[in-house]
This record gives structure tokens, C-alpha cells and sequence, in this order.
């Protein structure tokens, strides 16, 4: 039952990359991945920006802080001396940005607002708004120090989900789409430049579960038409097989050798009910099954041939100490 | 410990005055499997159901005898499958709804030129919204078709439990702004009598904007507005009326979560929004939880697998006793999340609902859900 795998771990081209986005179906814990790659890369001295573009303050929630305004801030320190900041990117304000920047046009920002129009404008050409923010991102990943270094090291994207992420990171054909000439055009050739450039990965976040693999595969075939990289596939909330391989199929089955769990009891000084043992029995059930489902979703996944890493599941639930657990985690299987 | 009330499913699902409906929550939670299992159980019941669904697993779809999106309503008919009442399920099709919404209401040569318009491909598709905008124009549809004497809706795979609320409101915002209303209608925006400064400001964001995203788009788009605005009626009187309509009296609310902490911080914003905007909650789903099927502590459970190993024998016991502590406390932490979320919000009736091992594939799957909705047939 050998099935070709991705590599495993981190590799050398992935190494390469300064800009990440991490993306994944909803529900798979996206957020939570792109903040513990963030600190994972991050630790050991480095300074890294972990940006949101949905306007949700995913991140607020996760750190337990403040809802945070436009603008980045120092958000955590990371492990061994590094630093973690955050920006909360909106468009409207990225627009207003903008327009200031090129145009001077404090007072017609003002108007724009008022009328309407800046949301017309985000909201009714989509490309403008993925533009705009991707723009920003680049801006943030290229900024140099006064003496010659950047400014991050790294910069992590909490991105929109599986199904939206290629519109979101395809500027090429939302700018064909907005306009054939002006300033923003200029400025989105060198977002397609970097966005398509080893500098940057796309990673995907998902679960062992048959809607997740879907999206994230559909998601690979996407990209690799639009030409961006997908990264690695992160995959979360793994929980460990405890059955001996040999007793899973059986056991999926609902087959389970009643007797032999009895006497181990036994040997262990457990005297059980009857209704106990049943119980036993039926979890064992329920974990060959689960254990055989998600058996042949990572064959599945196999289909995409990237780079992987499992996510072992944090049985305390999610808090900012689960991220720093989640984030050395990543360390150890090599992200750096 | 606060003890949140039982969601009694069957009495809802029962009562003659139910119609609709709406189960809502995060991505990724189960909704659409929890809508399907209810249909399902309602039309067992003696209901003649259909239900709507989004984006729908494709084993599910094919439990339903969906293959393909139908945009209308197909009757689920599989053998030895005889409810009492009637099952009927559709997924939606959000560009085929957008297109009928457009012919039904205009005049014939004008919606060619409606659909035909590059502006019209832009909205109809890649719009943010579009697809709530969408599901809640079928649900209406199907309203007025009166067919059904309940419908149960799936509302689509948001970030957030809101969008769904929030969509339709931003879509017509969007596209009823003053903005648009100004440049598709000069001559009624010079009857204002509007004030030099506000002409001076307008002509300035006009410009700004047309620099940015290029006169064109302006242009496509105030042709299809004006067009659209005639004969559609407008989209924020649309809007409106969706609203009115989820906020019937037979109109229900289930919020669909699973036991992890984002889904439920959504349920919560969700629960207190529906409040807000007065739209009967009827309780929490708290979807796929794992109750622990056996009377024995974990660290019980954990020490004696130790002691097996360190003895090398047993092996396959120590791995139950393994397999059962990492259960009890997975337990012990949904349990632990779902008492905070009933704390907060104690007067939400919750129904848990046990996971099924692996995904649903068949009706008899749907048919289990449906008794783990209803509180019968729960693990013990």
C-alpha cells in the first residue's frame, strides 16, 4: 500500500521564500497555522510580519489582545530573541493610503469615503482590492533598514480560504480586468514579479477529512496553472494511531478481539463491567475507522506531490502557549 | 456548572408552522451534512421537504442522488427509501439564480443585454457576497413556490458565520451607493441642487477613481446599474425583503458549531447578532463531539497501559487504554468549551450531536445524524 509521498519537512526551496502566504478551507485552523509559522520563523533572532487581509482581527483573537487599527505593531516575542509584529490589512485604508501617497488626495479621500465610493470601489472590482493589498504586502516585503537590510526577514499572509486564494494571488488578471495603463498598473507588475518569484510560497493548511484534501488539491492544480508555488501542505490536528497497524482493518470492521482486551485488562490489574469493556470496544471501533479514513485522505494527498508537515493535534485546545508548542514544532521539523 | 436547555430538534422539525429553516455557522463545521440529516429526518416525519444546500461533499450529493448543480428542486427517490412525507433537495447554482433573477424580472430584449454585459460577468461571479446574495433569492424562490410545507437551508462556507447576515446588505450597499445613484442619474443628482463644494468633490473622487481603475469600468458599470436598477427593482429593496422574510414567524435559526474554540467564538457573535436584529434563534448544533463510551478515567486508563508496556505484554489492550485517554480528554475539552459558550449565553438550548467515525455517504449515514440531532440514539 505504497503510495508516491511528497517529500517530508522543509525543504531547500522552501527555505528560499521570504513571503508566505498560508491558506486552507475553513475550519481547518488556518489562522492558527499561519501565526505558528510566523513565530516558528521568527525564533532565533529574526523579525518577522504576520499580516491578515479579511478584516476578521483572527489574529487579536488569537493573541488575546486588543483589535488591532491599520498599521503595524509590535505584536509577541518569538523564541531565542526573535521578534513577531502584526499588521491588519484593509482595504479601504490601503485605497486611502494610496491615493495620498500618489495623488495627495487627502480631501478627496475624505469625500470618497463619505459617498460611498471607496467601498464601491474595493467591494465592486474585487481585482482592485486584491491589488491593493497584495501591494502592501510587497511593500512590507521589500522595505529596507537604513542600513541595507529588510526590514523582516519574513513576512507570513493569513490568506483568504482554498477557494479564493488564486483569484487573490492571480493580480495578473485582476489588473487586466481593472486597467490597461496608469500608476497602479506600474505598481502591480513588480506584485506579480515577487508573487511568482522563489521568494515567495504558498502554503496550504488542511485536515485528513475527504472536503479539505479536495480543496487543497483543486487548490495545487490552480496554482500551478496561474504559475504561483504552492509551498507545503500543513497538515493539522493529527492525531496519533494507537491501534498496531496489523489490528486496524479488523477493528474498522468491527472486528475486535474481546477476549484478548479482556485478559490484557486483566494483566493490567483492571477489573471491568461488562458495559465498560463494550465501550472500549466500540471507541476502538470508532478509532480503527477514523484511523482507515484518514489512512487513504493522505493517500489522496499524495496526488499533489508537495513538500509536507504533520500538525500534531494540541489536546488543550488552542491558547497563544499552543502556538509556541505548535511553533517549535515546526522548528524541529527543520522551517526556518 | 450552568447547564445549558435541551434543543428539542423534533418538535421544531414537527410543528406544522416551521417553513423555514436556516442553518448557519462557520466553515468547515458540518452544516451542510446537519441540513441534509434534517431534511431527511423531517421527511421520515411526514414533512414534504426540500432542502437547499451550497457546496455539499461530493459523497453526500451523491447520497442525495445529486450529481450535478440542478438550481432546481429533484425528488429524492432511492430504493427502499419511503418517508412518510416527501424528500426533495437542490444544490444551488449561483450564476444559473443570478441569470433567472435577470429574466424574470425584465423585459426580454433587455435582459440579453443585461447578461451580455462584461459588467454583469464581474458581478454575477467574482463578487463578494454574490453567493449569499444568491442562496437568499432561491430561498425566497422557493418561498413563493409554496410547494413545500418546510425548507431547510445551508447557508454558503463563509469565514464567518456573519457573511451570510452581512452580504446581501453589502452587496446593495455597493451598488445602491450615492455614488452610483450620481453617475447614473445626473440629471436627477443636478435636481438636488447640489452645493458647488459637493460638485467640486464629486467630480475630484470621480476622477480618482476612474484614474485608478480605469473609465471603462465606470462606464460598464453605470450602464448595467441603470439597466439593472429598472429592472430588478433594485438590489436593496431585494435585500430588504430577505431580511423580512428570515424574520418571519416561520422562520428558525439553528447555529451549526463544532466543538473547537473559533467555531464556537463565531457561534457567539452570531447568536448575539441574531438577537440584535431580533431573528428567532432556536439553539446551538454543537456538532461532531466525542463522549466517551466507556466509565473509566483517563489516568486510570493511562496508567495501566504503562504498566502493560512496561511489561511487554498486552499489547493490544494498552493500545485501547490508550485510544480511550486520548478520547476522555478530548472530551473533556469540548465539554470544557461548550460550558463556557452556554456561561456566556445561557439562554441557547444546545443539542450534542456525537461524530460519526467517518464522512456520511449514504442515506442510512444521514439517518443516524438525524437521531443524534434529535437526542435519541446518541452514543451513550
Amino acid at each position: 500500500m505504497t503510495t508516491p509521498l511528497g517529500a517530508s519537512g522543509w525543504t531547500k526551496e522552501l527555505r528560499r521564500a521570504r513571503l508566505h502566504f498560508v491558506t486552507g478551507k475553513g475550519g481547518t485552523g488556518k489562522t492558527t497555522v499561519a501565526a505558528s509559522l510566523a513565530l516558528a520563523l521568527a525564533s532565533g533572532g529574526r523579525r518577522v510580519l504576520l499580516v491578515e487581509v479579511e478584516g476578521r482581527q483572527g489574529i487579536a483573537q488569537l493573541f488575546d489582545t486588543e483589535p488591532m487599527p491599520y498599521g503595524e505593531r509590535h505584536l509577541v516575542s518569538a523564541p531565542d530573541g526573535g521578534e513577531l509584529c502584526a499588521l491588519h490589512l484593509d482595504a479601504e485604508a490601503a485605497l486611502l493610503e494610496y491615493f495620498e501617497m500618489f495623488y495627495n488626495l487627502g480631501f478627496a479621500g475624505r469625500t470618497l469615503r463619505r459617498m460611498g465610493a471607496i467601498e464601491f470601489a474595493t467591494t465592486l472590482a474585487p481585482g482592485l482590492r486584491d491589488v491593493l493589498l497584495t501591494g502592501k504586502i510587497k511593500e512590507c516585503v521589500t522595505r529596507r533598514e537604513s542600513d541595507g537590510r529588510h526590514s523582516y526577514d519574513h513576512v507570513v499572509v493569513d490568506s483568504p480560504p482554498t477557494g479564493r486564494v488564486v483569484k487573490f494571488l492571480d493580480v495578473t488578471r485582476a489588473l487586466s480586468d481593472i486597467t490597461k495603463s496608469g500608476p497602479i498598473r506600474g505598481q502591480a507588475e513588480g506584485v506579480v514579479k515577487l508573487l511568482h518569484s522563489p521568494e515567495t510560497a504558498v502554503h496550504l493548511v488542511t485536515l485528513l477529512e475527504e472536503m479539505p484534501i479536495r480543496e487543497t488539491l483543486e487548490a495545487v492544480d490552480d496554482m500551478v496553472d496561474a504559475k504561483l508555488r504552492p509551498g507545503a501542505v500543513l497538515i493539522n490536528r493529527v492525531r496519533p494511531p494507537r491501534l498496531p497497524a496489523r489490528s486496524v482493518t479488523a477493528a474498522a470492521d468491527g472486528r475486535v478481539n474481546t477476549s484478548r482486551v479482556r485478559s490484557g485488562m486483566e494483566a493490567a490489574g483492571l477489573d471491568l463491567a461488562p458495559e465498560v469493556l463494550d465501550g472500549l470496544v466500540d471507541e476502538t471501533v470508532e478509532h480503527a475507522i477514523r484511523v482507515t479514513a484518514e489512512r487513504s485522505a493522505m493517500e489522496q494527498l499524495g496526488e499533489a506531490n508537495q513538500p509536507r508537515i504533520e500538525i500534531q493535534d494540541v489536546t488543550e485546545g488552542i491558547d497563544v502557549a499552543a502556538l509556541y508548542e505548535i511553533a517549535d514544532l515546526l522548528v524541529e521539523k527543520g522551517v526556518r | 456548572m450552568v447547564r445549558a436547555k435541551h434543543l428539542d430538534i423534533d418538535t421544531l422539525i414537527d410543528n406544522p408552522k416551521t417553513k423555514v429553516v436556516v442553518c448557519c455557522g462557520s466553515g468547515g463545521v458540518g452544516k451542510t451534512t446537519t441540513a441534509a440529516a434534517l431534511a431527511l429526518r423531517a421527511a421520515e416525519r411526514g414533512r414534504t421537504t426540500v432542502v437547499l444546500t451550497i457546496d455539499p461533499a461530493r459523497r453526500l450529493a451523491q447520497a442525495l442522488g445529486l450529481e450535478e448543480l440542478g438550481n432546481v428542486p429533484k425528488r429524492v427517490e432511492l430504493d427502499g427509501f419511503e418517508p412518510a412525507g416527501e424528500l426533495w433537495a437542490m444544490m444551488l447554482d449561483m450564476r444559473r439564480t443570478f441569470d433567472d433573477m435577470i429574466i424574470a424580472h425584465s423585459e426580454p430584449g433587455r435582459a440579453d443585454e443585461l447578461l451580455a454585459s462584461p459588467f454583469y460577468q464581474t458581478v454575477s461571479t467574482s463578487f463578494s457576497g454574490t453567493q449569499e446574495y444568491m442562496a437568499m433569492e432561491k430561498l425566497g424562490q422557493l418561498v413563493a413556490d409554496g410547494e413545500w410545507d418546510l425548507i431547510i437551508v445551508d447557508t454558503p462556507p463563509s469565514r464567518s458565520a456573519l457573511d451570510f447576515l452581512d452580504a446581501p446588505k453589502r452587496l446593495s450597499n455597493a451598488l445602491d451607493s450615492r455614488l452610483i445613484k450620481l453617475l447614473t442619474s445626473p440629471a436627477r443628482a443636478s435636481g438636488w441642487g447640489v452645493r458647488k463644494a459637493f460638485t467640486a468633490g464629486l467630480a475630484m473622487a470621480t476622477k480618482a477613481i476612474s484614474t485608478v481603475i480605469g473609465g471603462q469600468l465606470l462606464t460598464d458599470a453605470s450602464a448595467f446599474m441603470q439597466a439593472f436598477n429598472s429592472t430588478a427593482g433594485g438590489f436593496k429593496e431585494r435585500a430588504t425583503k430577505t431580511a423580512e422574510l428570515l424574520r418571519s414567524p416561520g422562520t428558525s435559526f439553528l447555529v451549526v458549531a463544532a466543538p473547537e474554540s473559533d467555531a464556537l467564538r463565531e457561534a457567539s457573535y452570531f447568536v448575539e447578532r441574531l438577537s440584535e436584529e431580533s431573528m428567532p434563534l432556536q439553539g446551538l448544533v454543537a456538532n461532531r463531539t466525542h463522549p466517551v463510551l466507556a466509565e473509566l478515567p483517563g489516568t486510570k486508563a493511562l496508567a495501566a497501559a504503562e504498566s502493560l508496556e512496561r511489561d511487554g505484554n498486552g499489547q493490544l489492550a494498552a493500545a485501547v487504554l490508550r485510544l480511550h485517554a486520548d478520547r476522555v480528554a478530548l472530551d473533556q475539552r469540548e465539554q470544557r468549551l461548550l460550558a463556557r459558550f452556554t456561561r456566556a449565553h445561557p439562554g441557547v438550548p444546545m443539542v450534542k450531536v456525537p461524530a460519526l467515525p467517518s464522512d456520511v455517504s449514504d442515506i442510512a449515514g444521514l439517518r443516524v445524524i438525524g437521531e443524534r440531532l434529535s437526542g435519541n440514539g446518541a452514543a451513550r
